[in-house]
């Protein structure tokens, strides 16, 4: 029964693209944990869910213009509207998460007429259901998609790390960041256009409908327990990549959709965590 | 003694809409001024113009002797996201040095040496490494003024600090802020505590809806009556 497991494991990881798969996956896991904690705890964690609806929609308009490459048409749409989501939240004529709902299922609803009124293949409920649950794009993954996935992942860790402090101040009081004189708004903005590069990197793994999971889970999950701004980081995204290479292994063993296979991991360790707060505040 | 916050017949306002005009006050080195008023009249507001985040609509706000924007410490009220924040007391004071970071990512050994000696002036050193949210409303408050602390020395900005306290900690900071006073701190306080302001405060600037009733001393005030509705009104 082991060494079934072992052989099998042993024949899949003979195919480059299940090594794509994982290099992908995790690297995602990692991005999106990162964060996650900031965009929950700025009261965005909904923001997820809203942009990968407009990204499902633009890249319906690219299906539709037949543009070789769709993330020319994805990315910069995705990225404004971060942009404009994010800036919602600071004046109040429609608040956050009003705005997040409007453009979600507003993208949501005609990126799918779209794609019904110029069908690009026969197979139309296929097609959203694929963008939607990311199914099976993980494992069709091309060298140059993992290359562009690497970039952009090391482009977010790195800003994440350079700014890391900032990024504290900004999320936990804006106000007195703007007051001692340094750009709150810039830091805004960057915080905006990395969780739309997450967001596009991430809907090639889990598709547009899982992606909040993989942002949420790993952070909240990690607030149940630890007590500083940077443990909570860490093991964010220590959960993250653990709950990525778990699911992974076991959607390969088992046969099932990767990127479900990843947040039910994810689910499984946030209540883990719940018990486990549970049990040390009893204590204390 | 130096002047260091001119505000020059002030009006303030959103969209063209004025809340709080014909504001005239001075703020010299070692005041502790309270600004007094009502909900509504503008007082969060003049907080903002003063910091430098909002545009006046008319008049002039001049900031001498070392206070331009960014070199007042902030002490806003707490937010919703700060109840449940999962971050460290020593994480948050270390970030009232952020400015003085510029883009440099990390902090250096004098920031935080500053953070240390702060935080050991407030009596908070022992709970460095405790987490924000499990801090009573109190410590909190300490946390937040060690921040303010670090970004500037010369003067400070309070938001009704004592908002939401117990009375025995709403004293316990009153008290520090007026030892703070003392060591030659400048404070502006925003409040609407009527008795805690004519006790503690050595100035009081009084904004009533759209115009300011009062600025001048404390012992001033209090023989103009000019507070006395307002008192009156607080204590029911």
């Amino acid at each position: 029964m082991f060494s079934d497991f072992i052989g099998k494991l042993q024949l899949y990881f003979s195919y480059d693209f299940v090594w794509y798969a994982l290099i992908v996956g995790l690297l995602i896991a990692l991005c999106s944990s990162l964060l996650g904690v900031t965009l929950v705890l700025k009261r965005f964690s909904y923001i997820g869910d809203g942009l990968s609806h407009v990204a499902f929609g633009a890249m319906a308009v690219a299906g539709i213009t037949g543009l070789t490459n769709d993330m020319y048409v994805v990315l910069p749409i995705t990225v404004i509207s971060a942009v404009l989501l994010l800036r919602t939240g600071q004046n109040a004529k429609i608040n956050g998460d009003a705005a997040i709902a409007m453009i979600s299922v507003g993208a949501l609803a005609v990126g799918y007429m779209l794609m019904n009124l110029f069908p690009t293949s026969a197979n139309i409920s296929g097609d959203v259901c694929t963008t939607l649950f990311g199914s099976t794009s993980i494992l069709t993954l091309k060298p140059e998609d993992v290359i562009v996935c690497i970039i952009m992942s090391v482009v977010v860790i790195a800003a994440f790390l350079l700014f890391y402090h900032k990024i504290f101040a900004v999320t936990f009081d804006e106000n007195f960041v703007k007051a001692s004189g340094v750009k709150a708004d810039v830091y805004n903005l960057l915080i905006a256009i990395i969780t739309a590069l997450i967001i596009v990197l991430a809907m090639n793994l889990v598709g547009s409908l899982l992606i909040s999971a993989l942002i949420i889970f790993p952070a909240l999950s990690a607030m149940r327990v630890f007590r500083s701004f940077r443990s909570v980081i860490v093991s964010s995204a220590v959960i993250s990549v653990l709950c990525a290479g778990v699911g992974i292994f076991s959607s390969i063993m088992f046969g099932t959709p990767v990127g479900s296979t990843i947040v039910v991991a994810d689910i499984a360790v946030f209540f883990v965590f719940c018990a486990v707060s549970l049990i040390t505040r009893r204590k204390a | 003694m130096a002047e260091q916050l001119i505000c020059k017949n002030v009006s303030l306002g959103y969209d063209g809409n004025v809340v709080a005009g014909e504001i005239d006050f001075t703020v010299s080195e070692g005041d502790y001024l309270c600004i007094l008023g009502e909900n509504g009249s503008g007082k969060s507001t003049l907080i903002k113009a003063l910091l430098g985040l909002k545009p006046q609509i008319s008049g002039e706000i001049i900031r001498t002797g070392g206070t331009g924007a960014g070199d007042i410490g902030y002490l806003p009220q707490q937010t919703v996201v700060q109840k449940d924040f999962p971050a460290s007391v020593r994480e948050i004071v270390r970030s009232g040095c952020l400015a003085k970071c510029g883009l440099r990512p990390f902090y250096r050994k004098q920031e935080k040496e500053l953070a240390e000696s702060t935080m050991k002036s407030l009596g908070i050193t022992d709970i460095a490494e405790r987490c924000y949210r499990e801090l009573s409303g109190g410590q909190q408050q300490r946390v937040l003024l060690a921040r303010a602390l670090c970004a500037a020395q010369k003067m400070l900005l309070l938001d009704e600090p004592v908002t939401g306290l117990d009375p025995k900690a709403q004293t316990d900071m009153y008290e520090l802020i007026s030892e703070l006073n003392r060591g030659g701190v400048t404070i502006i306080m925003v409040s609407h505590d009527f008795a805690a302001a004519t006790r503690y405060a050595s100035h009081i600037l009084h904004i009533g809806a759209h115009r300011q009733l009062f600025f001048g001393t404390t012992a001033d005030y209090l023989a103009s009556g000019v507070g006395s509705t307002f008192s009156e009104r607080t204590e029911q």
